[in-house]
């Protein structure tokens, strides 16, 4: 009885011991993680004094464009860089900061230390952690020499009075301080170092592309906090919320950069428009607004960089042509009707497409990817790839969504996915419904 | 440029002559500059209806511009149904208010600025006529309602602020009713003196010691 007792007892102790041990454990673990989430790069300093230096601010403007700031920090219809675009997310909607220099509303009382530190850091000027719906994680390799000069162009601009529109994050996401975890995860600080062993036009690529071009924004996979995943660089991914696909950007054939030569990569960035296929959705604005921009240099050596990604890992499909098409029984015959009666003319009888007016289809990373909602989305509503100066009459592709049904549009989507050598699954008149409403 | 603007005419039907339903209004032969306001206030979010915006978010002002010249170039037949029967009080207080306005209420008549034949005036007011009653009562009360706007000055929305709903009703009844004469083309009156001033319209606006 005394004996049992007291073993009770000391199991209590040990119990209790092992529960402090655990709660000290935890309380580190959440001090370091903070720490190491909150944690800034040595100040690198500044490379300029004069931030009024006509040839710095036109550097800066060009690195704007580059890093087409003005999509997210400009309201449809609103004063440029005077914020309130909305940044859907899973997580709630984040809305673009006026970065104008306004002294109450926008960044005017930044200093370029500041703006260095909000672009390598992801800290505000007040020290707060910034949502990565601002790419830092890739701006933390812009050089301190190109910050400055956008530092100097973000202000020259006009300034604009315009409080900043709050952001609807769910709970817990609305509590900043919870960024410090996220970031000890997935996020550090860190400059672009050009490789040594790699020429100039490589190393050029590779700093816009992981820099300020983010393109691993929309062409990373993310995980179920939204973070890119690391394991699968630009390998291509549905963009959350935004409901397009944005394709692998590695050298997969088919379904990646493998079989595109430089030159037609660099088309599409610069003019919207390639033999192999036309920007759409997102893709478009990222064309319209930023990179038919670039120079000749800069769109050449993002090109010529990713034809050197390694291939990614694909995406699982179902393994035999058979399982692809199943429950498409009757779709082809039907799609294939549809299709001589509406898409023939522009899209041509083995989907080749007439360049530079129509895209082909045979062979269209768009139309051949795992989610077929690009093609589904093109059809239903149309769109016109973006007007360039390489493009600037572009052709329009007409809307079907009030001519064809669910069924029609499911129909010839999965007969362009299965046809001319393209080899992708079916698509139900279910999976079309879901994107009748436009975002 | 037909080809080109294929993603128009599918709904605005061929040449822009307009849809099968009263929702997609013709467009062939507005005036031009009407048109290219047009696009602009849907790219930029002043008009509300997302499948247009969807369509020119990524097109520069030059080619909105080439395609508003397009179609105000075209100019296909009007294909009007038989002229509705209206009440006898609804035609009476429309007409008067196309005509003479609402002097009481400080509401212009519409032939101030769209022309005493109702056809527009070049370069940017449009015409009245051959448009469908529920097109006509949409872009009044989304007026109203502050979903359809110009860069101010926004003369129309000054306009229809206060006009009550049965008078708005009225307006949209007679001038769908109308048959559309045979020249009927946006007028070259450049002296025109408009009541109040509009966004994007070159013509006079009377001071405000001249107006009543």
């Amino acid at each position: 009885m005394t004996a049992s007792r007291m073993s009770r007892s000391g199991a209590g102790r040990w119990v209790r011991r092992g529960a402090s041990i655990v709660l000290v454990l935890l309380l580190l673990l959440l001090v370091a993680g903070y720490w190491l989430g909150t944690d800034d790069d040595e100040l690198v300093p500044a490379t300029t004094s004069d931030f009024s230096d006509p040839t710095l601010i036109q550097r800066g403007a060009y690195l704007a464009l580059a890093g087409n700031c003005l999509t997210c920090h400009t309201a449809r219809g609103g004063q440029d860089y005077a914020g309130g675009r909305a940044v859907p997310t899973p997580f709630g909607t984040l809305y673009g900061s006026n970065i104008t220099p306004d002294e109450a509303t926008g960044i005017g009382s930044w200093t370029s230390d500041d703006f260095w530190r909000a672009l390598h850091n992801g800290k505000s000027k007040n020290g707060d952690l910034l949502y990565p719906a601002f790419p830092y994680p890739n701006y933390t390799n812009v050089t301190r020499a190109d910050a400055d000069a956008l530092y100097a162009y973000l202000r020259s601009i006009p300034p604009v009075s315009r409080e900043n529109t709050p952001n609807t994050l769910r709970f817990p996401y609305n509590q900043r301080f919870s960024l410090a975890y996220w970031r000890a995860l997935y996020f550090r600080p860190g400059v672009h170092r050009d490789d040594p062993g790699q020429d100039a036009a490589l190393n050029r690529g590779a700093y816009l592309v992981n820099g300020l071009t983010h393109c691993a924004a929309c062409h990373t996979p993310r995980n179920g906090l939204g973070a890119t995943r690391s394991n699968a660089t630009l390998a291509g991914g549905t963009i959350p919320m935004l409901d397009w696909y944005a394709p692998p950007l590695s050298s997969n054939r088919p379904h990646g950069l493998g079989d595109w030569t430089p030159e037609q990569i660099a088309s599409l960035l610069k003019t919207g428009i390639s033999e192999r296929g036309t920007a759409s959705g997102p893709m478009a604005e990222v064309v319209f607004q930023s990179l038919q921009y670039l120079s000749d240099e800069d769109v050449g050596a993002i090109a010529s960089y990713l034809k050197t990604l390694p291939e990614s890992p694909e995406q699982a499909v179902a393994a035999s042509q058979a399982e692809r098409m199943q429950g498409a029984a009757g779709m082809l015959g039907q799609g294939q009707n549809i299709y001589e009666a509406q898409c023939i003319d522009c899209h041509g009888a083995k989907g080749e497409g007439r360049h530079p007016a129509y895209p082909r289809l045979a062979g269209n990373l768009s139309v051949m990817s795992p989610d077929a909602v690009n093609a589904i989305q093109a059809v239903l509503n149309g769109g016109f790839p973006p007007g360039t100066a390489g493009n600037p009459q572009p052709y329009g592709m007409p809307p079907f969504r009030q001519t064809l049904s669910d069924s029609d549009v499911a129909a010839v989507v999965t007969f362009i996915r299965a046809s001319w050598g393209n080899d992708a699954a079916a698509v139900s008149p279910a999976d079309v419904r879901r994107y009748r409403t436009i975002r | 440029m037909a080809d080109r603007v294929a993603a128009c005419t599918a709904c605005h039907g061929s040449q822009g002559r307009a849809g099968n339903d009263g929702y997609y209004p013709r467009i062939a032969g507005k005036p031009a500059d009407y048109l290219y306001h047009q696009l602009l206030n849907f790219r930029d979010g002043r008009r509300q209806y997302a499948p247009m915006t969807w369509l020119l978010q990524t097109l520069p002002d030059d080619y909105l511009r080439d395609i508003a010249t397009h179609f105000a170039n075209q100019h296909p037949p009007y294909e009007m149904g038989p002229a509705p029967h209206l009440p006898p009080a609804v035609r009476q207080r429309g007409e008067q208010l196309v005509r003479q306005g609402d002097p009481g209420r400080g509401t212009p008549a519409c032939i101030a600025c769209h022309g005493s034949d109702l056809a527009g005036i070049s370069p940017a007011i449009p015409g009245l006529l051959g448009l469908p009653r529920d097109y006509i009562l949409a872009q009044l009360g989304a007026w109203q309602g502050r979903t359809r706007a110009t860069p101010e000055p926004d003369c129309m929305a000054k306009v229809i602020a206060g006009v009550p709903p049965e008078d708005v009703a009225a307006v949209a009844a007679w001038l769908s009713a109308q048959p559309v004469p045979d020249d009927y083309r946006p007028r070259e009156a450049p002296d025109t003196v408009l009541p109040l001033a509009c966004h994007g319209v070159p013509q006079p606006v009377a001071s405000p010691k001249e107006a009543p």
